[in-house]
């Protein structure tokens, strides 16, 4: 497949050659690569505290002060993505593949089965994301186990309407109905035919859906549903430093930089990334 | 010579950055004056620069493009350099432009009045209290039936024809002294195309208005255009008199695309100009035809000839005009329709063949009644031998394509039975068929763009069929693949091309390739050639028959395309509203085209002959459903002879040969009615 590979290095270059794709990108490979590299670049551990300096300011030795407990805010905001990004990095595309075979299928068959599910669908979408969550969170706990599959959950539910849509757009083309001519199987057309042409769609979509996601996953954490202390994790570190907004706004302000850097890197990526594949997202419903 | 051009283009040069910051020239140097009452005509195949020397000439360049060098003068003044108010009080004033697509350019939500108005008050030369009757008048003056009714209409209760007749009214509003028209009647039907074409060439008399015609078609151009200028790779190679340019032109492209025109009175199957012509930009130091060019020397690689007078009058861009007249004019390679089909065995059978589109209602559905309402598609018998070509021939909304569906089971069908040549009835549905049934039938369709995945490359694409065929892979595959695209005058090179990187020519003989590796027993053609450029057409025709010839294979043929049908088939159906109303084989029909529909139909074509002028024997309606009972053509017949039409199907008459009509009236009255009104008919 040597016309794919070079397809992709064309959309790489043209990505990285806009600015909002290359300051995007940038963004997000730096996150990734710090939430990698942490544990062995931090200057001190995560869960030492020290009742000696609560709340300290910035300063050589801690360069973004401590937080209310004496740790240092630096250690735990470089390391306090990595819960965040590892769920999410796994949950997107979990929800990107079942949302995205969902929404083929019943694009391409259609009928009665598509006008109920797209019901549901609408009904799932017409209620808060939070409470459903949470309802899932109380009662099964929430682990990573339980995280993944139900962030995966909910955010492939939007996916299924955008590749039914964008499957619309491919099945009347003759080339569907040159293979159904040819006698071949629902399956064969969905991965042959119609997949290479809705794969632009589903993978800006994808990242989209990931900012959604990290953006869902940091709110639990803020409401004590996500990551347990002592663990690092920005949106408790926001939930904990709010008390004291007032008299040490740095442990609050590293972790919402971080976390909106990282929301704003892929927003920014994933528009340019649809502009390099050509998909157009003003057009694309949004939820 | 003493008044000066209304319109002059002058050493103009127009491009686009490319990505790689290379200047892209798609007009390269063109020089046009077209003097006032003029009617030149501009042909060229697509990616030839026409439309954008057209769009040039009202001072409007498509986004991204920007002029080098050279002017376009209307009346004295340089459009390109004139700032945008001033502009707008020459555009639709007095040069007025006719769009392709006219019915997307009318404004859906806007009544036929609102919309002429509208271009009355900007650009109306009367009193705004008489733009009611002026709305009405121009209506008229494009021949609508009823102003009236028509001016309280909107867009989409208009047919096509309609449509088009309301542009060229809301281009007359401003009785502009010249009218730019870019292919004013690409994607309408024959006979509606003939009207249209009639009434623009009696405007032009009579109104004496200047007209820039842009069209592939040259025999829309012969019609409309007493000059006409060929364009080639950006830029004119031949212009003068269109009784020259289109009977003896002094330039080999020219000379070419004319033989590579089907025509309706040839039957033989015209001459391929081979290659394809250069991308914008792709043309060398020399002539941009050099490659393609039978009479190119050396010279013609490095000199870039100049467009220049010859002793006939027209302008040449040619380093070897005196050679051109010596060309031999390479006749098609067909014989004649082959007589051993005759005792060869059935391929297809299709028996009271009837599709309908209408929905069952909710009380239908209940008492298990059919749908209601006449079939879309109704008592199609056909038979085709073994190697037989068949073509399907009607206007758009005639069914021909609905029963190539049909037949590959795409398209449910209320009636009849379709039976390969061993008797095997063809389950309705192409899910139901067995492998065997399913490889027997292939199709090609239209449009390449829309039948090839692009995103497969050319490997992936022949995989397709020979994978769920016959289950090949690896190095098996390969070797099919690659013999698959040398029968298609392709090489392996082209394994693993995607389609947009290949011409449209490629691109369908890719489609064709395709359908072959099923080794099928019967080809359904759906319209393979309408989306190509003439030159390409006549490569793919000559493909088609040389793979007929070889494999032995059936064809199907649908086609609007009178002249396309007579070099191709054996024998043609013609029908009118899902009937089939003439049936018989090719010689036969086209010499004596003997229901009153054919009869109008094959009046209305319009050979590349200046002068020529097609007659309108029907009025260009277009009718919706066919009607419930009686003759399908009756509403618009103009042999109508009374009630019975209304009310009984016409008999089928043998006229000897397997020719059958659909009449009413006896074929020999029929014969004799054409002789005695037609004596121009002889012209065939």
């Amino acid at each position: 497949m040597t016309r794919g590979a070079s397809r992709w290095r064309g959309v790489a270059r043209s990505l990285f050659s806009r600015p909002s794709g290359a300051i995007g990108a940038t963004l997000v490979l730096a996150h990734v690569a710090l939430a990698v590299a942490s544990p062995w670049i931090v200057p001190y551990d995560f869960k030492a505290i020290s009742a000696a300096m609560i709340l300290d300011a910035p300063s050589v030795a801690h360069w973004l002060g401590t937080d209310q407990l004496g740790r240092d805010v630096l250690t735990r905001t470089a390391m306090g993505g990595r819960q965040a990004i590892v769920v999410t990095a796994i949950a997107t595309p979990l929800a990107v593949a079942w949302g995205g075979i969902l929404g083929i299928w019943l694009g391409l068959a259609g009928g009665r089965l598509d006008d109920v599910l797209m019901r549901v669908v609408d009904a799932f979408l017409s209620l808060p994301w939070i409470l459903k969550m949470l309802l899932i969170i109380v009662t099964f706990g929430a682990g990573i186990g339980v995280l993944v599959p139900t962030l995966a959950f909910f955010y492939g539910i939007p996916v299924i309407r955008i590749a039914r849509a964008a499957t619309h757009g491919v099945v009347a083309r003759d080339y569907v109905l040159a293979a159904r001519a040819r006698g071949h199987g629902r399956p064969a057309i969905i991965l042959r035919e119609i997949l290479p042409n809705v794969l632009d769609a589903l993978m800006v979509e994808g990242a989209m859906r990931w900012s959604w996601m990290l953006l869902a996953f940091s709110s639990l954490s803020f409401l004590g549903f996500g990551v347990s202390p002592p663990t690092p994790d920005w949106g408790l570190m926001i939930a904990d430093a709010r008390s004291f907004m007032a008299i040490a706004p740095w442990a609050g302000l590293a972790p919402v930089v971080a976390l909106s850097s990282l929301i704003v890197g892929i927003n920014l990526a994933a528009d340019a990334l649809a502009k390099a594949l050509g998909v157009d997202r003003a057009a694309a419903p949004v939820h | 010579m003493g008044e000066p051009p209304l319109i002059q283009v002058s050493a103009l040069r127009v491009g686009f950055a490319s990505r790689s910051g290379r200047v892209v020239e798609v007009l390269r140097g063109v020089d046009l004056e077209v003097r006032r009452g003029e009617t030149v005509g501009i042909v060229g195949e697509s990616g030839s620069g026409k439309s954008t020397l057209l769009l040039a000439a009202m001072g409007y360049l498509k986004r991204g493009l920007r002029t080098i060098e050279g002017s376009a003068r209307f009346d004295g003044t340089d459009l390109l350099s004139l700032p945008r108010h001033e502009l707008e009080r020459i555009r639709g004033r007095r040069l007025a432009l006719i769009p392709q697509n006219s019915g997307q350019s009318l404004t859906p939500n806007l009544r036929i009045e609102a919309q002429v108005a509208e271009v009355l008050r900007l650009h109306g030369t009367r009193p705004a209290g008489q733009n009611r009757e002026r709305v009405r008048e121009l209506l008229a003056q494009v021949r609508l039936p009823d102003p009236d009714a028509i001016a309280r209409r909107y867009p989409h209760e208009l047919s096509g024809g309609q449509q088009q007749r309301v542009a060229i009214a809301m281009a007359l509003a401003g009785e502009p002294e010249a009218l730019l028209l870019d292919e004013p009647t690409t994607g309408l039907d024959v006979t509606t195309q003939a009207h249209v074409l009639d009434l623009l060439s009696d405007l032009a008399a009579q109104l004496g208005t200047t007209m820039v015609y842009v069209s592939h078609d040259l025999g829309a151009i012969a019609r409309v255009c007493a000059r006409v200028a060929v364009m080639y790779g950006g830029e004119i190679v031949l212009d003068g008199d269109a009784r020259r340019v289109l009977v003896e032109p002094a330039h080999p492209y020219a000379r070419g695309l004319l033989a590579s025109i089907p025509r309706l009175a040839g039957g033989a199957l015209p001459a391929a100009l081979e290659g394809r012509p250069p991308e914008p930009g792709g043309a060398g130091p020399g002539c941009a035809f050099a490659d393609r060019c039978a009479l190119a020397i050396d010279a013609c690689r490095t000199t870039r000839p100049a467009l220049a007078a010859r002793p006939d009058g027209t302008l040449a861009r040619c380093l070897r005009p005196d050679a051109v007249a010596d060309l031999a004019p390479r006749a098609g390679a067909r014989a004649a329709p082959d007589a051993s089909t005759h005792d060869r065995g059935q391929a297809l059978a299709l028996s009271r063949l009837a599709v309908s589109y209408a929905r069952q209602g909710l009380v239908d559905q209940l008492l298990g009644r059919p749908a209601g309402g006449p079939r879309t598609v109704d008592g199609i018998d056909l038979a085709l031998r073994e190697g037989e070509a068949v073509a399907l021939v009607g206007e758009s909304g005639s069914g021909k394509s609905t029963i190539l569906k049909a037949i590959a089971g795409l398209v449910p069908r209320a009636d009849g039975t379709i039976a390969l040549g061993d008797g095997i009835a063809l389950a309705p549905d192409v899910a139901r068929r067995g492998p065997g049934e399913l490889r027997a039938v292939q199709l090609v369709f239209q449009n390449p763009d829309e039948s090839l995945n692009p995103r497969h490359d050319v490997a992936t694409i022949l995989a397709q069929p020979l994978g769920l065929y016959f289950g090949l892979s690896g190095e098996a595959l390969r070797r099919r693949s690659v013999e698959l695209l040398e029968q298609v005058r392709l090489g392996a090179h082209y394994l693993d091309r995607l389609p947009a990187q290949l011409s449209g020519g490629e691109k369908q003989r890719v489609a064709i390739a395709r359908a072959f590796a099923a080794a099928p027993r019967v080809v359904l053609c759906d319209e393979v050639t309408s989306a190509l450029d003439v030159s390409v057409q006549a490569a793919v025709l000559a493909l088609l028959d040389a793979l007929r010839r070889d494999s032995g294979t059936t064809f199907v043929f649908v086609s609007h395309d009178l002249a396309v049908v007579r070099a191709i088939a054996d024998r043609v159906a013609v029908l009118y509203q899902g009937r089939i109303c003439e049936l018989g084989p090719v010689g036969a029909v086209y010499a004596s085209p003997s229901h009153p529909y054919t009869e109008a139909l094959m009046a209305a074509v319009l050979d590349p002959v200046p002068g020529a002028r097609p007659r309108l024997l029907a009025d260009d309606v277009q009718e919706s459903a066919p009607p419930a009972q009686g003759c399908p053509f009756q509403r618009r017949c103009h042999r109508r002879v009374g009630d019975i039409c209304a009310t009984d199907a016409p008999p089928a008459r043998e006229a000897g040969d397997g020719h059958v009509i659909r009449c009413h009236i006896p074929v020999e009255e029929l014969r004799a009615l054409q002789r005695a009104e037609a004596p121009g008919h002889g012209r065939r």
